[in-house]
Formats: structure tokens, sequence, C-alpha cells
């Protein structure tokens, strides 16, 4: 940017508008150089601009089926226009309704209990004197985040089987084995503490970067005036990561709605269905398993909007309060 | 600095030391206990499992759980076939991330905010499941082993990602070869690639570790073609029970009973690669979360 500003006197646009840098030698010689310049960087953007058109606005576009017909093995964007029809007939629909509620709470859920978690973790770490021992307790807690959601599924399946861990540490302790999976009111339970598993430790990493910016001297001042290591986190660490976690915060109310579909996906079970129906899944099963098309596109347009307008909302509240924002 | 802040803890152990390692000793455990319990059920006889008696050391020590599934040809097949996406969507990942982070790093390029916003917008308002499913289905890609490459060809975050690396080069170094003389092609290979070396491994390993354990792909546009299952579809099939292993030399036990040790051992196996890489690979990863938040 300083180089540009530079730099600003010397530059000129050409007869099409662009901007040209002109160096040294005569006028008219560089100009057409400058188009020629850009001509060659437009060229490097085809490629990325077609796959863009290709894999993400065609299919933007395909979201026009959620308002026509679409009959099996017609056009992409349906046979005959039906304008809201779709989205009345979702609107009527008492399970849409249910796994709507469900994506709620689930989202809102995950939200309480991932959110806070990485900052206790990085305060606790921040708080160890032995470097070595930092690491590696580091380096531990980073590992579920690199596991794949099957890998991950398949623990919580191989913990929670009725012969599993958990369930013979229930047993040694006088309860009753509980098939969790199976269980609609144990459900959210296990997801939830599965998200808490995957992304506790990976979550301290924009807080830990936070900390390494505080001013050691505040904790000096704060001891030479008798500050216990308690006080000093409560008036010194945690103002000093606030600007954090408030953008973090705004940044993840925004998302709540994209909870984890694969996870849901895989952890659920037609049996708990009442409490793991999720819109996502529920989109899966309707569109690819039922080919109802429309139905499904109007359903996930929905969801999609919804998405956009949180985040939008969230983004300017950003804007405003912490001076952060996506856009 | 640091030196300061050491001072700041030269006190004694104190009690609170202790309760916090205590805690983060658990928290860590945690961590990991999952995955060497799956270990252990890999290496345990069925009989022990079954007494349950295994919990993270292997009771009755067992490799034929092991040898039944690295003596599947399908899962070794898969876990090559794998590699070789992996190999091919990162290299093809570097090159389309570069081709459109580059341009966009000229202030004076017409047209640069327009195409910014346009690539942005796509990870705000996604095209949807069923819509990509028709146009998958159209393009012929359903139950064709290109839609685990072609649809990942470029990730926008990943975009911003490099451009943020590559404003951050001085624009000083593109100014003075501009005036040598150098066109834009030049600069990009003679500066801005050489220079991003780090940012390319952050960003192809995000990639590879994405492409290796992605499977939701698979689950929705390959579901007529198993042949052509990354490892994370197989594995899936795996440990619901659609997919049967062998088993090498059961020893007089019923292949129902090795279900267990079968399902773990696949989860070992599919989880090693991943697992051996990952403590050498979380700098990168951390640098990329970092600087991708630091500005979209």
């Amino acid at each position: 940017m300083q180089a540009s500003k530079k730099l600003s006197g010397m530059k000129i646009k050409d007869h099409d508008g662009n901007e040209v840098v002109i160096p040294k030698t005569s006028f008219g010689k560089k100009a057409t150089k400058g188009f020629k310049q850009n001509w060659q960087i437009y060229s490097l953007l085809l490629l990325p601009l077609i796959w863009l058109i290709i894999f993400q606005y065609i299919p933007m576009a395909g979201n026009a089926i959620a308002f026509r017909r679409f009959a099996p093995g017609g056009s992409i964007l349906g046979e005959t226009f039906v304008g809201w029809h779709f989205f009345q007939m979702f609107w009527a629909d008492t399970i849409f309704w249910r796994v709507f509620w469900n994506t709620v709470i689930l989202g809102v859920g995950t939200l309480l209990w991932t959110f806070p978690m990485p900052i206790i973790f990085a305060l606790l770490l921040n708080e160890i004197k032995s470097k070595k021992f930092k690491k590696v307790a580091q380096t531990l807690s980073y590992l579920p985040h690199f596991l794949s959601v099957v890998v991950v599924v398949g623990l919580i399946q191989q913990l929670t089987r009725t012969a599993g861990p958990i369930n013979n540490l229930l047993y040694s302790l006088g309860f009753e084995r509980i098939p969790f999976l199976m269980r609609a009111e144990w459900f959210r339970t296990v997801f939830i503490t599965s998200r808490v598993w995957q992304t506790t430790g990976w979550g301290t990493i924009l807080y830990l970067a936070a900390l390494t910016n505080i001013d050691p001297t505040l904790y000096e001042a704060a001891m030479m005036d008798g500050a216990n290591r308690w006080q000093q986190t409560l008036f010194i660490t945690l103002p000093g990561i606030a600007p954090t976690v408030i953008t973090l915060l705004i940044l993840n109310v925004g998302w709540v709605l994209g909870v984890n579909f694969e996870q849901v996906l895989l952890l659920q079970d037609p049996l708990t269905f009442r409490t793991s129906d999720i819109i996502g899944t529920y989109l899966f099963r309707l569109g690819i398993e039922q080919a109802n098309f429309s139905f499904a596109t109007a359903v996930g347009l929905f969801q999609s909007l919804i998405g956009i307008f949180l985040l939008t909302i969230t983004n300017l509240l950003s804007k405003k309060l912490t001076d952060t924002s996506l856009w | 600095m640091s030196k300061k802040r050491k001072k700041h803890y030269t006190k004694a152990t104190t009690p609170g030391d202790i309760v916090i390692v205590i805690l983060m000793v658990i928290l860590a455990l945690l961590c990991i206990l999952p995955v060497l319990n799956v270990l252990a059920n890999a290496l345990s006889s069925p009989e022990a499992i079954m007494r349950r008696e295994v919990t993270i050391f292997p009771v009755e020590l067992q490799t034929q759980a092991f040898a039944s599934i690295i003596g599947d040809s399908r899962f070794m097949f898969s876990l090559g076939w794998t590699a070789l996406i992996t190999v091919i969507v990162v290299i093809l990942n570097l090159v389309m991330t570069v081709l459109a982070a580059y341009p966009l790093t000229y202030n004076s390029l017409k047209g640069r905010k327009i195409i910014s916003f346009y690539m942005i917008f796509t990870m705000l308002f996604g095209a949807g499941l069923i819509p990509t499913f028709m146009l998958f289905r159209d393009l012929g890609l359903l139950n064709n082993p290109l839609v685990l490459i072609l649809p990942g060809m470029l990730g926008v975050f990943n975009m911003i990602l490099m451009r943020n690396f590559f404003l951050g080069i001085p624009e000083s170094l593109k100014e003075s070869a501009e005036i040598d003389g150098a066109g834009p092609m030049t600069i990009l290979w003679k500066i801005y690639i050489p220079l991003s070396l780090p940012s390319f491994a952050t960003i192809g390993l995000f990639v590879a570790v994405g492409r290796w354990n992605g499977f939701q792909d698979a689950l929705f546009f390959l579901t007529a073609a198993p042949d052509w299952h990354p490892i994370q579809m197989l594995l899936y099939n795996i440990t619901q029970n659609a997919t049967q292993v062998d088993v090498a030399s059961p020893g007089g036990v019923s292949v129902q009973q090795w279900g267990a040790a079968i399902r773990n051992a696949a989860i070992v196996v599919a989880m090693v690669p991943i697992l051996c890489v990952y403590p050498f690979i979380q700098k990168y990863f951390v640098k990329g979360a970092t600087l991708g938040a630091v500005k979209g």
C-alpha cells in the first residue's frame, strides 16, 4: 500500500481506463505495454473463473428448481413455474418444523459448550511454567482436530457400545448399561461432547496468539500492587483477550445453524430422529435418497437464506463493536 | 520479552501450579484415551474383548485383525487410491490457488473487486446439495471417480490465504522487477512463488488432510461405484458392517466375534497416516489458522 502511494505520481490511465504504472521511459510505449501486462494477468484468472462458474454459480442458479416443478430426466432448471408452492409445502410440514428446531437446539447447544472450553483451556495452558510440558499438552490436544469424521464416529461407536468402556465404567459404578446412540434423549449429549472433544484443543490457537500480545509489564505492575494470580487473570489476561473472544463469538453465532451435517448423519439412527434429525440430514434423505428434488431445494434455499441473514447481522455487529468483519 | 514474562512467574511452585498441571494431564489424556482404546481393541483377542477386559492396553495380544485389514485387497487399493487422489488434488489446488490469488494482488487490475466479491460470495451462499447433485448428474460426474477431484480443485478460503501471503511480500520487490522489464509471469515465477513456499506447504497440507479425511462427496456422488470409494468411505462401510473383511486366520473363532477387533483395526489403519504426520505439520496449520483470521 505504502509503496503504491509512493508511485502514485507515476500512474496513468490507458485508453481502457486501466491504471498503468509508468516507471521511466516514454509515454505511449509503456501504456501499450501496460495493457499487454494486464492481458496476461487476466489470462491467469481464466481457469479459476471457469471453475467458479461451473462448480459454484451454475448450481447456485439451479436453486431455481425450488420455484419450478422438476420432471425426472428433465432440465436442471425444472419444467413449469410453481412459485412458492414448495415453500408453502414445507412451511405446512410438521416434520420440517421438527428438524428446524432440532437444528436450532443442536446448533445453540454446541455453541454454548464448544465456545467457552478453548478459552478456559488456553488460560490454563498460559499458566503452565514448563515449556516442554506445555508443548506436549498442546500437541496432544490438537490430535482430535486432525481425525476424520468417520474415524471420530468410529471412536464414539466404540466408546459408547453397551459393552464398551463407558458402559463398563457405568456398570461398575452400579448404573444400568445405556445404548447411547439408540436413545433420542442422549443424542444431543453425545454429539455435543464429541464436538467439544474435537474442537477444544485446536480452538485455543487464536487465544494463545492473543495472549502473547499482552504487555508483560502489566503483570509486573499488578504484582507490585499485590495482585495474586487469579486477580491477574481476571484483570489483565481476560481483558487482554476480550477482543478476540468477542470477534470469535460473533462469527460463531453467525454460523450457528451450520451444524456439522456429516457427523450428525453418521451418528444418527432412525430411533433417535426425534432429536437427531436436522435440516441437513432431512434434505439428504428427501433429495438424494427419495429424489424429491424441488422440495429439498426449497428447504435448502431457506436454510441458506437464514444462514446468510445471521451472518450479515453478526458481521454488522462485529464491524460496529470490534472493528473486525468478514467483509 | 520472554525474559520478562518468566520473571512474572519466578515464584516457587504453588499448589495452584500443581492443580493446573493435574488438570492439564487429565485433559491431554482425555484427548488420546479414545484413540488408545481403539488401538487396544484392535490388538486384543476377541475373547478378551467379549469378557470386557480391554481398556487401553491390549489383552491377549493378537495381530490377525491388522493382518486381515492389510491383507484385504480392497482396503489396500483404497489406501493407495486415496493417496493418489490426495496428491493430484493438492497439485491442482496449488496451481489453481496461485492462478486465482496472484492477479488479485494487482491493485491496478480492473474488475479485481468484482472478481473477489464473486469468489468470496460462494463462501457465504453455497450452491446447495440438490442443485449440485443435479449438475453432477448432467455433467456425468455421478459415480465417476473425477467427482473426487474436479469439484475440490479450488478453495476460496485457501485463495484468500494465498492472496494474504502474497500481499505480505514487499511491493518494492515487484516494482523493481517491473522497472527491470519483468512481466507479471516472470515476477510470479521468479519472486512470488519462491518466496511463498511455506504458504504452499500450509495450503497443500490443508487440502491434503481434507482430501484424506473427506468422505461426504463419495457418500453423495459415488454410491454406485464402490470400487472408487476413498478410504474414509470404505471405513464407514466397514464400521457400519456393510462391508465384510475376510478374516485371515480366525483360529476357530467365528467371523462375527472378530467384528470389533476388525473394525477397530480398520479405524487405526485409516488413522495412522494422519497420526504419524500431524505432530510435524501442525505448525503449518496453526500458521494458516491465524493468518486466515487476520482478514478475509
